[in-house]
């Protein structure tokens, strides 16, 4: 075991090789593992990003959803008021028309009555004088007597 | 084993000797023929098979890593990708929670480190007789396969990194501050002396301990295996070889577990060293 000219050969190998992994072996290796590295954080990144997206999304369309339900309640109440005012309305027209049509017939039946009344009355004082030309056997001045056979009708 | 007549003592020096290559005691060149010659050969001699392995496995990392690199996909990444990149992650999560200073060379060091040393441990697995059996088949006298059981071969990146850690500690803090922080810690400047020679130790013992660490656990786990390998001897069918077989079984999955941290220690003891290095503050 001596010490040779091996120490020195060895020592220029040392250099060479170091020399070529610094720029030949180091730096591509790094640069791809620097470069994979930023690729999966990015990938990382991108795919949080979509989770929270579509939470996002999610929420968004729940929220969305039930406005639109309460829209339709709403919408559904309003129609349903609607629909028992219209009842309503209807039924207190359908009322009143039959107030006013049951007003009109008894005011025909009252007319009615009223000129039967009158055609009987009128008639009554015909009949009055002509029962009365039989009884006394003469005639009675109709304008002599007009107020008391007006009177008699009065009381019918 | 080397051979029938190889004694056991011969057959260890065999396993623990380099391929050297150089001027042989007769004036030519050639390659060393026992552990005498080579050491007889000075210091312009070189070991060729750890120089061989060593660049061999370095370049074996440079294309695995390098294929990758060069085909690297930001997209789904196969199971190669997925390899390297785990290993370049592992190593950039330790050196960005050791090395807060902005330098682009220190992360690609701690990984040239860590996989190449990984690797040229990893060889001391290969069955210690395979490849040197091999190799005196084709006519190579010796052929040791674990780079990093060669102290040549872990000094030498341990000076390498040490020669970075001078480097960065002068860039960074300047040669006045630099000289300074060895002369003026622990003590006052009154002690400058002590202090010099302190933080000179310690200075120094940075490469040491890196490289005598490395190199001291993978010969020690070389030397259990051929140790192991020896009880073969005993024939194919007893006790002894069959004991050695579960032996090398045990020791080889212990080992798995030394290789990778001894490699991952040097990686993160460089990468601190530097992390010193490029501390600027008085106070640490």
């Amino acid at each position: 075991m001596n010490m040779n000219a091996t120490l020195i050969g060895q020592s220029i190998t040392f250099f060479i090789f170091v020399w070529f992994c610094m720029k030949y072996i180091w730096p591509p290796i790094k640069a791809a593992m620097k470069e994979r590295q930023e690729a999966i954080a990015e990938g990382l990144a991108s795919a949080e990003k979509a989770t929270a997206d579509l939470a996002d999304a999610e929420e968004h369309a729940a929220a969305e959803l039930q406005r639109a339900r309460d829209e339709a309640q709403q919408i559904l109440e309003q129609a349903r008021q609607r629909a028992s005012a219209m009842v309503e309305e209807a039924k207190t027209t359908a009322r009143e028309e039959g107030e006013r049509l049951k007003e009109s017939a008894q005011a025909d039946i009252e007319q009615e009555v009223n000129r039967a009344r009158e055609a009987l009355r009128g008639q009554v004082s015909a009949l009055a004088v002509a029962g009365a030309e039989r009884v006394l056997g003469e005639s009675i001045d109709a304008g002599a007597h007009s107020a008391l056979l007006d009177k008699l009708a009065a009381e019918l | 084993m080397a051979g029938e007549a190889a004694t056991t003592q011969e057959y260890i020096e065999h396993h623990l000797q380099n391929l050297t290559y150089g001027q042989l005691p007769d004036g030519s060149w050639g390659f060393a023929h026992s552990a005498a010659e080579a050491g007889q050969m000075g210091f312009w001699s070189i070991n060729v098979d750890s120089m061989v392995w060593s660049i061999g496995l370095g370049l074996l990392f440079c294309f695995i890593f390098g294929s990758v690199a060069k085909k690297a996909t930001s997209g789904v990444p196969g199971g190669l990708q997925n390899f390297v990149e785990s290993v370049v992650d592992f190593l950039d999560d330790i050196v960005a929670s050791i090395f807060s200073h902005n330098n682009p060379l220190i992360a690609p060091l701690a990984l040239t480190i860590f996989v190449w040393v990984f690797l040229m441990n990893l060889m001391d697995l290969v069955p210690i007789d395979w490849i040197p059996s091999l190799a005196t088949a084709v006519g190579i006298s010796h052929m040791k396969i674990v780079p990093t059981t060669d102290l040549n071969i872990t000094m030498s990146m341990a000076l390498s990194v040490f020669a970075l850690i001078l480097y960065y500690s002068i860039k960074c803090k300047g040669l006045g501050g630099f000289l300074g922080e060895l002369a003026f810690h622990p003590f006052p400047k009154i002690a400058a002396p002590l202090n010099l020679v302190l933080e000179g130790v310690t200075l120094i013992a940075k490469p040491l301990s890196l490289g005598l660490r490395l190199f001291g656990n993978m010969y020690a786990g070389e030397m259990v295996f051929i140790l192991i390998a020896l009880m073969f001897s005993g024939g194919v069918f007893t006790v002894l070889s069959l004991g050695g077989g579960f032996l090398q079984f045990g020791w080889a999955v212990f080992h798995v577990l030394i290789i990778t941290l001894q490699a991952f220690i040097f990686a993160v003891l460089t990468v601190v060293y530097l992390a010193q290095a490029h501390d600027t503050e008085e106070d640490h």
